[in-house]
């Protein structure tokens, strides 16, 4: 195995709308800022790989179109996944285990703003059986935060106690979307969504674009000081079924960060792409994250949601703790699918 | 900076999806009202059936009707649909184990209020009035309650007795008919067979008028079952002159904070045409006018 570092990372601040962006316009900025930091260009650049959904943009093909941010002349190695850029990350780390080449660009963009998000997620839903109903998103959520009430494993003050956190969180971090000082007890008055879902126990919904470069061993000592390793990476899924799993717990977490090292010693803090408040309380009990664990610094998903970019972002933030020297070792979580069905989990360390 | 233009867009395909064996058996069956699962090589029952379970085990191709009913694992009540949504009202999602199956279906549940809702709930399926082969051919869930309608009718001849016979018989005539037992002298209205104090038949009638006390009296204001009036209405105890025990009829005439106990009233008649024998023939009671009559004059008919 070789040693893979992340030297770099750039995110656009996530906001509710980005104006007058098409997919080159969000990718541009910040590839090129990715990878200036480390002064490095395209051309140095071995694989490129991105995430995204063209659902969001309601547009085929539009991560094909977002290659035109990039300097793609000569013919680079590029390739994407229909999944959150962590994903992409995941697969430029493969890639590099090959051998024949020392840096990966990494790179999602989520314009979320441009469509009706909870329904277009019900796309992610088994096509005979639940898109025809129409299952939002939010409301798929909410069915999960039900059976953690009615398991006895959280209460509604709880998930508002974690948004209420997380947002406290966000206002150190000036690229997050939702941030402040919220009263807990302001929140369990609001109107329910979808029972036992709040306004405030989900996720906002943001426009942003993030990049990552990736180095290994020695290249990457030469580019930063710090690189900020990546010990560990395991993704696992579940059955796409909502109606086949125990949606109050996450096993696929609990392996995945298993695989990735957890185990052997606890983490400083960790980055979760949760974007309902009950999918934390859920995370952190299958990978075992006690109370000394710094939860979402940044905010987390709660403060900042842009659709294929949070989960990027969650490793962005964790390493930049480590690049910075702030953080020693580090958890990076990323989930996909309807209700946390598939779950990627990397332990960070500085050296 | 210049304006950036903005336009609707829609995104539309009209695909198709080929259902094969599995799913596609379990939705034909549902045009013909048949809820199945489909056995998995552990011998479970998945409903809706799949082709491999949740361990990558191809299931079996053998299926098995299901009743329609089951029970609700967890839920989530949305009091305002989305345009997408299955009902334009509020309703629930759910994930409800069929009666059989070892997993559980996403479906809605038309339960009206969300306080009916309950994990552990029993529901049973209601079919959509037009099939076409989808899972929408279930239209969704309804809750089962643990009740079943359990009327008793029973018709009988009521026959009332000989003193109560002439009471109804005074009614009919616009009178109130007392009995008296000669010994104690006390009025009962309407008569008894006999005087309970002394235990001698009270066989001797007296007229009494129709004019008497309100000694005590109650305002209904909770609708029950089987209640001809619209509440708020005021019921009292009347003590006719000469009578020893209350008749209870309406109170009304009067505004509902001004009737008291010792309040003078008099019957209010129905026209005579219309009279039969009953104390309907008395629409209600109303007051006289005259003085309040004193406590100490009815305390022993309280």
């Amino acid at each position: 195995m070789r040693d893979v570092a992340i030297v770099s990372f750039s995110q656009l601040p996530s906001v509710k709308v980005i104006d007058a962006t098409d997919e080159a316009e969000l990718v541009q900025p910040v590839t090129s800022d990715a990878m200036e930091q480390v002064d490095l260009t395209q051309d140095d650049i071995g694989f490129t790989c991105s995430g995204s959904t063209d659902y969001l943009p309601g547009r085929p093909f539009s991560f094909v179109a977002a290659v035109d941010g990039l300097k793609a002349w000569p013919p680079i190695r590029e390739s994407h996944v229909e999944m959150d850029g962590a994903f992409a990350l995941y697969e430029a780390w493969v890639r590099l285990m090959h051998g024949d080449i020392d840096t990966a660009l990494v790179f999602s963009f989520g314009k979320s703003s441009l469509g009706p998000v909870p329904d277009i997620l019900n796309l992610q839903n088994d096509p005979y059986y639940v898109q025809p109903l129409g299952l939002d998103s939010i409301s798929a959520a909410a069915l999960q935060a039900q059976a953690m009430i009615d398991a006895g494993k959280a209460s509604e003050r709880d998930f508002a106690e974690v948004a209420a956190r997380s947002r406290k969180n966000a206002i150190g971090n000036p690229n997050a979307h939702i941030k402040g000082e919220f009263s807990v007890d302001e929140m369990l008055e609001e109107p329910y969504i979808s029972s036992p879902l709040r306004k405030s126990f989900c996720p906002p919904v943001s426009d942003s674009a993030a990049a990552i470069v990736l180095a290994v061993g020695d290249r990457a000592r030469k580019l930063v000081k710090r690189p900020a390793w990546i010990r560990g990476i395991d993704h696992r899924t579940e059955a796409h079924a909502l109606g086949q799993r125990d949606l109050t717990t996450s096993p696929s977490s609990t392996l995945a960060a298993e695989r990735a090292g957890l185990g052997q010693r606890s983490v400083d803090l960790a980055e979760l792409h949760a974007p309902f408040a009950h999918q934390e309380i859920i995370l952190r009990e299958a990978m075992g994250l006690g109370d000394d664990v710094n939860i979402n610094p940044s905010g987390g998903a709660l403060a900042a949601n842009s659709l294929m970019t949070a989960g990027l972002i969650r490793f962005g933030e964790a390493a930049s703790r480590i690049l910075s020297g702030d953080a020693g070792r580090a958890l990076a979580h990323t989930s996909n699918g309807v209700c946390l069905q598939h779950n990627l989990v990397a332990i960070l360390e500085g050296e | 900076m210049s304006e950036i233009l903005s336009a609707p867009y829609v995104l539309e395909y009209t695909y198709t999806r080929s259902t094969g064996p599995v799913v596609g058996r379990f939705l034909e069956s549902l045009r013909y009202e048949v809820l199945e699962g489909v056995k998995t090589a552990d011998g479970r029952v998945l409903c809706p059936p799949l082709e491999y379970d949740e361990e990558g085990e191809p299931t079996t191709d053998e299926f098995v009707q299901l009743r329609p009913s089951g029970t609700v694992k967890t839920w989530s009540w949305v009091p305002e649909p989305r345009k997408g949504h299955p009902f334009d009202r509020p309703f629930a999602w759910a994930l409800i184990q069929i009666d059989g199956a070892h997993n559980a279906m996403v479906h809605a549940v038309d339960a009206g209020k969300a306080k009916r809702m309950q994990t552990g709930m029993r529901v049973r399926l209601r079919w959509a009035d037009e099939k076409h082969g989808t899972i929408r051919d279930i239209d969704c869930f309804e809750p089962m309650a643990p009740y079943l309608p359990s009327p008793v009718h029973l018709e009988y001849d009521v026959n009332p007795g000989k003193h109560y016979s002439a009471y109804l018989r005074g009614l009919q005539e616009g009178k109130l008919i007392g009995g008296r037992d000669p010994a104690a002298g006390k009025v009962y209205v309407p008569p008894r067979g006999a005087d309970p104090t002394t235990g001698n038949p009270t066989n001797e009638y007296v007229e009494v008028p129709d004019v008497g006390v309100l000694t005590t009296f109650t305002i209904i204001r909770i609708p029950f079952e089987g209640q001809k009036l619209k509440p708020p209405y005021c019921f009292g105890a009347i003590v006719l002159d000469g009578a020893d025990t209350p008749i209870y009829h309406l109170i009304s005439g009067v505004p509902h904070d001004e009737i008291r106990m010792g309040m003078r009233v008099k019957a209010k008649w129905k026209p005579q045409d219309e009279w039969e024998t009953s104390l309907e023939n008395i629409l209600y009671f109303e007051p006289t006018g005259e003085p309040d009559a004193l406590f100490d004059s009815y305390k022993e008919h309280l």
